[in-house]
């Protein structure tokens, strides 16, 4: 009965099986797929992104930068500490704030900031910032992640609510420098040469090396 | 036929595995691969087992969950009974499994038995070993701790610079925007069920082919591996000189499985369990976060490599290497298999190990990092301050404060991040010292805006006193013949 251009009744059913199986997979793979992805596709247009308080202006001394924390605007119930987020907040002059990730650009350690030296140093792989988040040194490759801040009702608020990654969308709305402060470096390096009266001289020639 | 038999006979009827694995355990290997040489497999099993028993021990009281994990954790180690025994087990379990599984690939390579025909054994090891470091990356995610939270956050930041597809992987790999529940959530998932499955897959299909493809035979320099002939000379091998497996081969394997228990048991009964560090609250920012053994040494690459070249090595590091270990039964699948005759192959392996051992020898002491403490931890020592000038112990005061020291030791105090300052005037003339510590350079920061005029002066006359004894320090000669003869510097020649 079954030579090779007839196909036997059991024969059709089998491939009708198959067909019919494969169907039902594709149409769960719909909802498993969307379930695994949830966290991606939610996070779709900055949904996760909500503006933040920190505190309040006169919090925040001028010329001064201060450890501030806020509780991550997405929360789950399991989440436990893990939602309340640290961040470095420097009150430039007025209402101009700079508000750094704790992350390090490099590896995302928590880097630390020595208000006596002017410099965040990560205590993983050696990077270190200047004051305004710029690249100093070590292996980052950017300077300090930057939160997007406004100044409402008295209030520091931040656009907040992603882990700042180097390859983050929102790492642009978290702003690039150049990689180092070398330009205001050698403004302030002009400025000392007017001023030291000891090193003047030494330093003229410094200065043209540099 | 007593009791006993007959409850056997009626289970073998009706199961038929009886002849079947007697088949297997009495099948015949050649005798000289009844050597301790050939004991790290059935190790790197026995250890499997073990973690799987010691993990399911502790989930019945660990909770995966953010908010209790770190607690469910202190729980095991100090209220329940042995709770700290059974981890201190898992942990050291782990330990030794990487090791285990990384000596058994080295001996599998230096011999030649990933050689043609077992060359899909050596490829399903390839996998095994990579899920074994899947294992321990996600176990310790479990013990969420303030390291665990950290290291996520550095994977997420390797995994982030993957070009397009980063943050999506990002969120994949969280379950959301930050580290938190949901990431614990299914790197539990991903520890307890998914690679454990498919581990236990893997090593049935490794084992499996080790049965149907016989044990490789002791190698012998010059006797090649050609496809043609191989498994006729094999089989010839296992008539004339072999031996059944159970029990002329296995009671080595017996012996080194029970050594190897116990020494895990002797390390978790002395050593304790790993941890957990710190809770995992991202607030507190003084930690200096490190990852477990195994992965050490990618801490101490990731401190060496320059910037432009990590997100390259970082992505294409881990493709090379998989692709090339996976091809490499396919690259020499014939020849030589006795490592006598395989120089390239032996230097390879030394020349991984040497620098695998060396990064993590490094990062036990992390050179790289600076010491956060350093500048008011540790004190500028005494002989550098004997018989100096108001202004050079003043600027020693500047070097603690500007925490010059967290970066750069004196009298082997202080952070190794840069050169030791120890005879620094040696190396540096006054201008040098007054350049670097105003404008940076290499790998230091510039000071020019955090040091005052006055401080760079202090500064620069601390350095200058900064060399042994007897030894003159460094002068450009130019800078005499154009200031004229500088008086500091004659008395700094003198002391």
């Amino acid at each position: 009965m079954t030579s090779e251009n007839t196909i036997s009744r059991r024969g059709l059913f089998m491939k009708l099986g198959i067909l019919f199986n494969g169907l039902v997979a594709t149409a769960l793979t719909v909802p498993i797929v969307r379930f695994l992805l949830s966290s991606v596709t939610r996070g779709r247009a900055s949904a996760y992104l909500s503006w933040v308080p920190l505190g309040r202006v006169n919090e925040f001394p001028e010329g001064e930068t201060r450890l501030a924390t806020f509780t991550n605007p997405y929360v789950t119930p399991t989440d436990g500490k893990t939602v309340d987020t640290a961040c470095w907040v420097r009150r430039v002059e007025g209402e101009q704030f700079q508000v750094f990730a704790i992350n390090c650009a490099h590896l995302g350690c928590p880097v630390r900031w020595f208000p006596q030296s002017g410099l965040f140093m990560c205590p993983c792989h050696g990077g270190a910032y200047y004051r305004d988040g710029s690249r100093a040194s070590g292996p980052p490759e950017r300077g300090l992640f930057e939160y997007p801040y406004k100044v409402q009702d008295g209030m520091v608020t931040i656009q907040a609510g992603e882990l700042p990654t180097p390859g983050s969308p929102t790492a642009s709305l978290f702003g690039t420098k150049a990689p180092c402060g070398a330009r205001d470096e050698l403004v302030s390096i002009e400025s000392k040469l007017s001023a030291s009266s000891e090193t003047n001289a030494l330093l003229r020639k410094t200065k043209t090396w540099a | 036929m007593g009791v006993i038999g007959q409850i056997g006979q009626w289970f073998d009827q009706r199961l038929q595995l009886a002849a079947p694995i007697r088949d297997a355990a009495e099948h015949p290997v050649p005798r000289n691969t009844a050597s301790w040489f050939y004991v790290f497999g059935s190790a790197a099993l026995t250890v499997f087992l073990l973690q799987l028993v010691t993990g399911i021990l502790l989930a019945l009281i660990y909770v995966p969950s953010a908010s209790e994990a770190w607690s469910s954790l202190q729980a095991l180690n100090h209220d329940v009974t042995l709770g700290w025994f059974i981890r201190a087990m898992h942990g050291w379990g782990s330990n030794f499994m990487v090791a285990i599984v990384l000596i058994h690939m080295v001996q599998v390579f230096l011999f030649g038995a990933y050689k043609f025909p077992r060359e899909l054994t050596w490829i399903v090891g390839v996998f095994l070993l990579l899920m074994t470091l899947g294992m321990a990356f996600s176990g310790q995610v479990l013990r969420f701790d303030q390291d665990a939270y950290w290291g996520l956050g550095i994977g997420a930041s390797i995994a982030s610079r993957v070009p397009i597809a980063g943050p999506i992987i990002v969120k994949l790999m969280l379950g959301g925007p930050i580290i938190a529940g949901a990431t614990l959530s299914r790197f539990f998932a991903l520890h307890v069920f998914v690679i454990p499955g498919m581990l236990i897959g893997f090593v049935c299909l490794h084992l499996l082919m080790v049965l149907k493809l016989g044990i490789n035979e002791w190698p012998m320099p010059g006797r090649l591996v050609k496809r043609a002939t191989y498994e006729d000379e094999y089989h010839q091998l296992t008539r004339k000189d072999g031996a059944p497996f159970v029990p002329y081969a296995v009671w080595k394997d017996l012996f080194f499985a029970a050594f190897i228990l116990l020494a895990v048991a002797a390390c978790a009964l002395y050593f304790g369990p790993f941890g957990p560090t710190g809770r995992p609250d991202p607030t507190i920012i003084q930690t200096a976060p490190k990852p477990d053994y195994f992965f050490l040494w990618l801490y101490g690459l990731l401190s060496y490599l320059p910037p432009s070249m990590e997100t390259p090595a970082l992505l294409i590091g881990p493709v090379v290497v998989i692709a090339f270990l996976v091809l490499l039964p396919f690259l020499s699948g014939e020849g030589e298999k006795s490592w006598r005759r395989r120089p390239i192959a032996v230097l390879t392996v030394l020349l991984i190990a040497i620098i695998l051992g060396t990064l993590t020898h490094l990062a036990g002491y992390t050179p790289w990092s600076p010491h956060m403490n350093a500048w008011s931890g540790d004190p500028v020592p005494e002989q550098f301050l004997h018989g100096r000038t108001a202004l050079e112990r003043q600027g020693a005061l500047v070097l603690q404060v500007k925490q010059c020291r967290n970066c750069h030791s004196l009298g082997d105090l202080g952070g190794q991040r840069g050169p030791a300052l120890d005879s620094v005037a040696v190396r540096l003339t006054q201008d040098q010292l007054i350049r670097q510590v105003i404008q940076g350079g290499g790998n230091m920061p510039a000071y020019g805006k955090n040091l005052s005029p006055a401080e760079t002066t202090a500064l620069v006359a601390f350095l200058e006193t900064l060399h042994p004894r007897g030894q003159a320090p460094a002068r450009d000669a130019a800078r005499d013949l154009a200031l004229g003869e500088d008086k500091n510097q004659r008395q700094g020649a003198q002391r």
